[in-house]
């Protein structure tokens, strides 16, 4: 297999590289933040060399413990999660979880969280300046912390105003994600595509609540959580199918993936790449399923590149 | 740590919702160390969604074959209850932190609760291949849940049972049992508020422990950091531990307690 062309299957030829608002990546299989860790985790695993590229678990400028736990509760074909960024802080991030990263090809996208504005700013520009960070990706849809977050990105201008910002401290693609938790999510993406985002990851968890039947308390010790996994999935290939049609950014669908079929189903909306999230969870080969099930989608339906089915369901 | 399906040899109902499920598993029977655990892949589809952490229970190395001993809690160990001989099932493992070997010398406790015993009998086994013999502090609610008491004593450790309603040995807790027969090293499993009380015991006496958590898990890899445990070394503030990495067993002294 070369990196490039993604490969020759029974002699036809598969073309799978993508491009995320400057990212270039050799397949559109990437992993979604805060489920993949820093990649060393599924390293025993499978291949990193062969995704299109890692985004690894939310970081901020000061170390997070986190939230207390319970942290997790599964909900029918989903999972409720509210871990509240636990990340060692950017400093010790850059000092010695980002070197491990370096003898990997693939692009490593650093997703990003702050309290204030002005955090993002102080991300961004730290991270500039930090080898081997191929992009951004800006995290103004955490359901689970209590300043910023979400906050950040169900306010059209306050996420235009982040992305100014972290457009402002790098020179490095820009990836804004998403959150579903707002009324109009075009809205929000068109705002921050006018502030110079490169792309955008959509979509992050829906917020949920799960109640504790004996205890009558919510089962999440920080209460309200995250709703992902297969649950999710056809809000958030609406959310891209609707932002697809209104704003000109590559999109990294992810949302309840767990199969190729998932994944094709977001392309065909208008995902130029896919991440897959949950489904780590279920299985730690699943990025490697859905990139083999992607090319054999491909070769039956003899499709030459990926980029022809980006959007094809508009067509 | 790998990816396998495992071969259902024998599935066992030992008291009504208590099941020991014996599989074929070479590499894991290989590889496996006591308090180490199995990601369960318990359902074929996408409900319920998430593995199942199960300890590993027992161990034949030469037959390649590996038990989990659990009790049907909800969804996820009723389907693994369902499974049959023959059938296949998908797990992720040897993961986690296990228990460490004692010190060569000094007497060595073991205190379970209830289902608690299920990666204790593994570490029994061990220690009585290297000729260790232990005091088996095997606590329950009632007699009937005072699992393995004979395989126990055939391994050539000593069981000391107690009951929270008397019908089997000591009437009282397995704590207050094994405070009154105190030893230089001692591993736990049971239900958090028996591991608080053993922990508290083990730091008034100054006696070497181990404990065996359990928590919610995501992705048993270490990468999603939903299974965290509240800990603490000494100099510093409390942290989130990951039970799936950095336990599920853990010092005594580290864990702190709600």
């Amino acid at each position: 297999m070369t990196p490039q062309n993604g490969g020759i299957i029974n002699g036809a030829k598969t073309k799978l590289a993508v491009n995320i608002g400057g990212i270039a990546m050799k397949n559109p299989v990437a992993t979604a933040s805060g489920t993949f860790g820093f990649g060393s985790e599924y390293a025993p695993y499978i291949d990193l060399n062969l995704l299109g590229a890692l985004v690894v678990k939310g970081i901020t400028l000061q170390p997070r413990a986190g939230n207390p736990t319970p942290r997790l509760v599964e909900t029918t074909a989903g999972v409720l999660n509210s871990i509240g960024l636990q990340n060692p802080g950017v400093e010790r991030f850059v000092g010695e979880l980002l070197p491990g990263l370096a003898g990997y090809d693939l692009p490593v996208i650093v997703n990003i969280a702050g309290d204030t504005i002005q955090d993002y700013g102080q991300l961004a520009a730290r991270l500039d300046r930090a080898p081997g960070v191929a992009g951004l990706e800006v995290n103004i849809s955490c359901p689970n912390v209590k300043k910023g977050g979400m906050q950040f990105g169900s306010d059209p201008d306050m996420a235009a105003e982040v992305t100014r910002v972290v457009k402002a401290g790098t020179g490095k693609p820009v990836i804004v994600k998403l959150s579903p938790n707002v009324t109009s999510i075009v809205a929000i993406a068109e705002q921050v595509a006018r502030a110079g985002a490169d792309a955008l990851s959509m979509i992050n968890t829906l917020l949920g609540l799960a109640i504790d039947l004996k205890t009558r308390r919510p089962v999440l010790g920080n209460g309200l959580g995250g709703l992902s996994g297969p649950a999710v999935k056809p809000v958030a290939v609406r959310a891209v199918w609707q932002v697809y049609r209104e704003v000109k950014l590559p999109i990294i669908g992810m949302g309840g993936i767990i199969t190729a079929a998932d994944a094709i189903e977001f392309i065909l909306a208008g995902a130029t790449a896919v991440a897959l999230g949950t489904a780590n969870f279920v299985n730690p080969r699943a990025t490697m399923d859905v990139l083999a099930g992607i090319k054999r989608y491909m070769i039956e339906n003899e499709v030459q590149d990926i980029n022809e089915l980006v959007g094809a369901a508009h067509r | 740590m790998l990816i396998t399906d495992a071969v259902v040899i024998n599935q066992e109902e030992i008291i009504p919702g208590f099941f020991r499920m014996t599989m074929s598993a070479g590499e894991v029977a290989k590889n496996a160390r006591p308090g180490q655990f199995l990601h369960v892949r318990c359902a074929d589809a996408l409900d319920p969604l998430l593995r199942r952490p199960v300890s590993i229970h027992a161990v034949d190395r030469e037959k390649g074959e590996v038990a989990l001993f659990y009790r049907v809690a909800g969804r996820g160990t009723a389907l693994l209850a369902a499974r049959e001989k023959g059938d296949r099932i998908n797990i992720l493992g040897p993961l986690g932190r296990g228990f460490t070997r004692p010190e060569s010398s000094g007497k060595v406790s073991v205190a379970a609760g209830g289902i608690g015993i299920a990666p204790l009998y593994f570490l029994l086994q061990e220690l009585s291949l290297i000729n260790t013999y232990a005091n088996v502090f095997l606590g329950a609610a009632t007699k009937k849940q005072l699992f393995f008491s004979s395989e126990i004593e055939a391994l050539g450790h000593s069981v000391f049972p107690a009951t929270d309603d008397g019908t089997a040995g000591y009437h009282g807790t397995v704590v207050e049992l094994f405070t009154q027969n105190l030893s230089d090293t001692v591993y736990g499993c049971g239900p958090a508020g028996m591991l608080k009380s053993l922990c508290r015991i083990l730091e008034q006496y100054k006696i070497r422990g181990e404990v065996s958590l359990e928590e919610r898990m995501g992705c048993g890899v270490g990468a999603c950091l939903s299974c965290a445990c509240k800990t603490v070394s000494a100099g510093e503030n409390y942290r989130y531990s990951r039970v799936c990495v950095e336990g599920p067993v853990f010092p005594a002294g580290e864990v702190v307690w709600a």
